[in-house]
């Protein structure tokens, strides 16, 4: 191996300084942009409205707050989040077809935020619901990710 | 120019960059065709309408969009000064490219070179992530959605991915953090680290003793001034000129401001990214993000330390044979790129074949191997007929992958419109 041989102690004292300064140097920068984007979150329960209010089988859109309240035809409720789980557009709700579409890549997803159509592979996320005093609230800060859809997911009043 | 004073000065200063005498064939306009020259200029000129532009623009998700209208509307040639640094860092991408591809079919990389060439592909992706930085700060829907499909591209590598996607975001969505240090990377660091890259390329050039020339046995030599000097100017001027003229023709795009709630339809990345988002439409994001980039990479490093290649020195595709196989390499993809990107689209629905089966494999591997079986037998009949060395055949394959990209990017861009359909 030559190149173990051409390593004399200077030479590894000198690279190791080098190489101690480097990593520092590096550690510190990303630290500072790690501080840079951390910023002030409001507490994020959002009030959606009253649980009679949203007819069962049907898909409210609540665009500014990026998510869509689904309520099943169980009466069963599922925030979606709006971000696409492929690349991270805005998925649409399109009332003709029944299903969330992405403008992006044309990744398709059903009122369950399950994948109908790729390349998005994961489930639409889901933000947590409360149901308090027959009112629907939704956490619009911790979105879920999950692979796929099951029925622990759904929220009932 | 006559005055001996001048002469001198010119001559002086010119020997930082060239040597006093080069070889005759070294500055034939076909040996480099200019390119490192012209992507140097257009550093500069980057360099100096960037500057004018940080006088007007504020890096604030408030101020960024109305900046750049003010630029435009009441400025004395603020679009003008806009378009040039638009243009310019359009044809930087496009001139770094050609000159990479120059460098590699002229066989410029190997022994002495090899250095420069990392040093190149640093540059490559310094010039890169300078465009896309900048490509954030007008702050309209484009620039807005184009970093956003970007930075969640890195999310899908794997352990690191989202970890990485948030620090270069910092934050979970792009936001004012986000254009402010995008704007100082665009501004300060890279610009920096550009000027400190593009210096050891030169020196390692002149200390490669000049660029490579196709017949080393001649040597006969010409003056630096005014042989190479007066080339140079009519190119630098000839250059100016375009960039002048098309800055005055066509505008900078800038659509509506940013609005994160509302996607435009279809999004799209940068046009040289756009044979990366094609490829996801086609592939698993793991294997196409992540797997095969890396894979590009790692070759791209390793060409010019692969042991025991013939190699002719300068001579454009090594030989009248390397010649022939990069035309049928570049063919070959042509016709295998454009099958399969309708193939996949309309007919090889795998993953709704086999809803059941792992994602991985219907959306990744399959794909994959349909792109490499027939890219295997290819290689091995330009072996086994064709009596390919091992340099040709590495010719070869990066014909077939620049061809592919070059075809993605391509389509991606011009054939697809709503939805991300194609022909829509
Ligand atoms: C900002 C971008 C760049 C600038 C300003 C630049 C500038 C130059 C210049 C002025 C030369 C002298 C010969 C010529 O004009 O072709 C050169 C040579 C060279 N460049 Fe670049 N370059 C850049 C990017 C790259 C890239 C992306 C690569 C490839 C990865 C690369 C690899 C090389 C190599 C290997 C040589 C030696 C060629 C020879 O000796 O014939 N450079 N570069
Ligand atoms: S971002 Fe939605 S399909 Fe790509």
């Amino acid at each position: 191996m030559s190149f173990i041989e051409k390593i004399t102690r200077r030479r590894f004292i000198k690279r190791a300084i080098l190489t101690i300064v480097s990593l520092e140097l590096v550690y510190v920068f990303v630290k500072l942009l790690k501080k840079g984007g951390e910023q002030p979150q409001p507490t994020g329960l959002f009030d959606a409205g009253e649980v009679a209010l949203f007819d069962k089988g049907k898909v409210y859109p609540f665009s500014s707050e990026r998510f869509y309240l689904s309520r099943l035809k169980d009466g069963g409720f599922l925030a979606l989040s709006t971000k696409c789980t492929h690349l991270g557009c805005a998925v649409q709700y399109k009332q003709k077809d029944d299903k969330f579409l992405c403008p992006c890549h044309a990744s398709a997803f059903n009122r369950r935020g399950e994948v109908l159509a790729p390349p998005a592979t994961r489930a639409l996320d889901v933000l947590p619901i409360t149901i308090a005093n027959g009112r629907v609230w939704v956490n619009t800060n911790k979105p879920i990710k999950r692979s796929k859809h099951n029925r622990s997911q759904i929220s009932y009043a | 120019m006559n005055n001996p004073a001048t002469q001198k000065a010119i001559t002086k200063f010119l020997l930082h960059l060239h040597p006093p005498r080069v070889n005759k064939q070294a500055i034939k306009y076909t040996r480099t065709f200019g390119l490192g020259g012209i992507a140097a200029l257009l550093f500069i000129l980057l360099f100096i309408s960037g500057m004018l532009l940080r006088f007007v623009y504020v890096p604030s998700v408030k101020g960024a969009y109305d900046s750049i209208q003010y630029l435009q509307q009441e400025v004395f040639f603020g679009q003008l000064l806009r378009n040039m640094h638009y243009w310019c860092g359009m044809l930087l991408v496009i001139v770094s490219f050609l000159h990479l591809i120059r460098v590699f079919y002229s066989n410029s990389i190997y022994h002495e070179r090899r250095k420069n060439w990392l040093y190149g592909l640093l540059l490559m992706f310094l010039v890169i992530m300078s465009n896309f930085t900048g490509y954030l700060l007008p702050w309209d829907q484009l620039a807005y959605w184009a970093v956003t499909i970007m930075t969640n591209m890195l999310s899908y590598i794997p352990l690191i991915g989202d970890a990485l996607a948030s620090l270069v975001r910092g934050g979970s969505e792009v936001n004012e953090g986000t254009l402010l240090r995008f704007y100082h990377f665009h501004t300060g660091l890279l610009p920096l680290l550009m000027v400190f890259v593009m210096s050891i390329h030169f020196w390692l050039v002149r200390k490669a003793k000049g660029v490579t020339v196709a017949d080393s046995t001649k040597t006969e030599m010409v003056k630096t001034h005014p042989e190479l000097l007066y080339k140079e100017i009519v190119v630098a001027l000839g250059l100016l000129l375009a960039i002048l003229l098309s800055s005055m023709l066509v505008n900078a795009p800038l659509l509506d401001k940013a609005n994160p709630l509302e996607s435009p339809n279809p999004s799209k990345a940068p046009w040289y990214f756009m044979g990366f988002q094609e490829l996801l439409l086609h592939l698993h994001p793991g294997i196409g993000i992540f797997i095969v980039p890396l894979l590009v990479i790692a070759l791209f490093v390793y060409i010019p330390y692969i042991k025991g290649l013939e190699v002719n020195v300068g001579v454009w595709f090594n030989s009248p044979k390397g010649k022939a196989i990069t035309v049928y390499s570049i063919i070959y993809a042509l016709f295998i790129t454009l099958l399969i990107i309708p193939g996949t689209e309309y007919f090889l629905k795998f993953q709704a074949w086999w809803p059941e089966a792992p994602i991985l494999l219907t959306t990744g591997l399959l794909p994959l191997l349909l792109y490499m079986v027939p890219g295997a037998a290819f290689i091995a009949i330009v072996k086994i007929k064709l009596k390919a060395n091992a340099l040709e055949l590495i010719m070869s394959v990066v014909s077939i992958l620049l061809t592919s990209y070059l075809v993605m990017t391509l389509v991606g861009s011009l054939l697809r419109g709503e939805g991300m359909h194609l022909f829509a």
